[in-house]
């Protein structure tokens, strides 16, 4: 996994295939909380190295799409998945497939900020530390890495030994997005990250999750119709736990095909 | 629409004419009242705080006089000479209460991180009840079930610690001892069971505080459920707990009756924890009424004071801590 991304990382932006291969492949996919259903029969490709973004309105069930690709509703005993999310070739919803492996794989952040209660560095070298023993150069070099990546690098260098409290809002969501990068995954799941930041934070954010595809696949959950248009390669539209559409972004905000998306994109419901 | 909007400011107006003036007339007498009240209820304690302070601190002028602060390190206690020195209950009051936590900690870290983080919802509130309920239970209750039940057994026990324990380089010496049942490492072991719920509720309760996000995002990274408690709950809640841990502490080092029963009631200080001490509170219990001498029974609660002064301290340092998590910020590494 890690020379796959290591190869992946040297690519330019520019050289990304015209047709990518599919990143994750979700099949016949139902979602329960308890009894009460919250997905039902979602069939949906994730190509990589592009941004997909989940719109919808509340309740119609992004979050929790996003959250099977990385099988977080495990934490919560009355949540279940059925059904194929396939990654890699493997089916992740299969028992026995490893749930530390798949988290490695797939990274996400969050709506709020979520810095750990520790230094900047700690915070980037976290992840890292959970799979890798590294000498301190080498350590230093991806913890490094991971903040260039994330556009946070030249803000930080000098309170590196600072808690990661301290800094800005905006600023501790790219720290979040360098600590999931810092992990060398495939996939970066983001829930509705920018919800709670300033514009100009947003645009920073947008910039860089843009930047991001030349190496990962992106999958983004938002509110905001305008950021789904303005950063994603392709969008899905979601509602009452259904896939209603999915295509290219161009498509979906020109000509959808279904009614339904029409009077979403138009703002007459939702 | 049209009809409410109309209506509303009518009885609202109603009301406004209505209410204040007649209906209540003593209103602004009643609440001057109640809240001075309520405000001298509040100084009573502070009252109540400083006049204990004081009344133990009178009666034990005559020993503090005689002895000085030489009453914290001597261990001479003879009532027939007249000679009194605090040292030997100061130490099994301090080493008891250190197995205690010792044991107590790592037992309420589990319990608190398996409510929190591991148990079904069904199971969750029936151990947090449980756990409780031990709290519930009174002390002299544990000092008879300590005595009757836990040391016989844990007499049996004592041997194979002398035999394995007790052969260790360095630490043997603390497990070599005749297999009484009772001692110090009896009552540590009865003051862990003691203090436990108190430590495991608060440390439950600042679990649960932990941002559902922040322990996501450490899951999220690929973290194990004891990564998670380890990196990420513990250092986000470290004030907090520590502050349970001393309250927990500061319940054990006044704890008298179930104390008593166990401990052996010796004024020695010995190397070994199963042989038996006396704690501060236990001597307390067991001489007061043979104090003869104004001396012996000033120098009792010169005991007592002593003991006030740390527990105070220790729970001054607990509220202290667990005031920090409260204002929501976590001490920061």
């Amino acid at each position: 996994m890690t020379s796959t991304n290591a190869s992946n990382q040297e690519l330019p932006p520019a050289a990304a295939p015209p047709v990518p291969a599919m990143r994750i492949r979700v099949r016949a996919l139902d979602f329960f909380y308890g009894t009460t259903r919250a997905l039902s029969n979602i069939n949906l490709d994730i190509p990589d190295q592009r941004i997909t973004a989940f719109i919808g309105p509340s309740g119609c069930g992004k979050s929790t799409l996003l959250r099977v690709f990385n099988r977080m509703y495990e934490l919560y005993p009355d949540q279940r998945a059925q059904g194929e999310v396939i990654v890699d070739g493997e089916n992740i919803l299969a028992p026995g497939s490893d749930v530390a492996l798949l988290r490695a794989k797939i990274g996400m952040v969050f709506q709020k900020p979520t810095p750990f209660p520790m230094s900047v560095f700690d915070n980037v070298a976290f992840g890292i530390r959970l799979y890798e023993r590294l000498p301190k150069a080498e350590l230093t070099d991806r913890v490094e890495n991971a903040l260039r990546r994330a556009a946070l690098w030249d803000e930080v260098k000098d309170k590196l030994a600072r808690s990661g409290l301290s800094l800005s809002g905006g600023q501790q969501q790219r720290l979040c997005i360098a600590r999931s990068i810092a992990v060398r995954p495939q996939v970066i799941l983001f829930d509705e990250p920018t919800s709670a930041l300033d514009p100009i934070s947003t645009a920073k954010i947008e910039e860089l999750m843009r930047e991001l595809t030349a190496d990962y696949t992106i999958a983004i959950v938002t509110h905001n119709m305008q950021q789904a248009a303005r950063v994603s390669d392709r969008v899905a539209f979601m509602y009452l736990g259904e896939l209603i559409e999915c295509g290219d972004t161009e498509k979906i905000f020109t000509n959808p095909d279904r009614k339904q998306t029409e009077d979403y994109i138009t703002g007459r419901f939702g | 629409m049209n009809v409410s909007g109309i209506s509303a400011p009518e009885s609202g107006g109603l009301v406004a004419n209505a209410s204040p003036a007649i209906a209540r007339p003593n209103g602004r007498a009643m609440d001057f009242c109640f809240r001075h009240l309520a405000g001298g209820m509040a100084a009573l304690v502070g009252l109540l705080l400083i006049a204990t302070l004081a009344a133990i601190a009178w009666d034990s002028r005559l020993s503090i006089h005689t002895f000085g602060f030489g009453f914290l390190w001597s261990s001479e206690w003879n009532p027939v000479t007249g000679q009194f020195g605090a040292l030997s209950f100061l130490v099994g009051t301090l080493v008891s209460s250190a197995i205690a936590m010792l044991l107590a900690t790592p037992v309420s870290f589990g319990i608190a991180i398996f409510i929190s983080e591991l148990a079904p919802r069904r199971l969750k509130q029936p151990i947090s009840s449980a756990v409780e309920l031990l709290a519930a239970i009174p002390s002299i209750v544990y000092g008879l079930w300590g005595l009757l039940v836990f040391a016989p057994a844990f007499a049996q026990v004592e041997p194979w610690i002398n035999d394995h324990l007790g052969t260790l380089p360095g630490i043997g010496p603390l497990f070599q001892g005749p297999p009484m049942g009772i001692g110090m490492l009896t009552a540590g072991i009865v003051l862990a069971i003691m203090v436990l719920p108190f430590i495991t509720a608060i440390m439950r309760d600042v679990f649960i505080m932990t941002p559902a996000a922040l322990k996501e995002s450490a899951y999220g990274l690929g973290c194990t459920t004891w990564e998670v408690s380890r990196r990420i709950i513990l250092p986000y809640t470290r004030s907090a707990v520590t502050g349970g841990i001393f309250l927990g502490l500061g319940r054990a080092l006044g704890e008298t009756m179930a104390i008593t029963f166990v401990i052996g009631n010796s004024n020695t200080i010995s190397a070994s924890l199963l042989m038996p001490g006396a704690s501060i509170p236990s001597v307390i219990a067991n001489e007061f009424t043979e104090a003869t001498t104004p001396l012996y029974l000033s120098s009792l609660i010169y005991l007592g004071l002593v003991l006030f002064g740390i527990t105070l301290l220790v729970r001054l340092l607990a509220a202290w801590m667990l005031h920090s998590m409260k204002r929501g910020t976590p001490l920061r590494p």
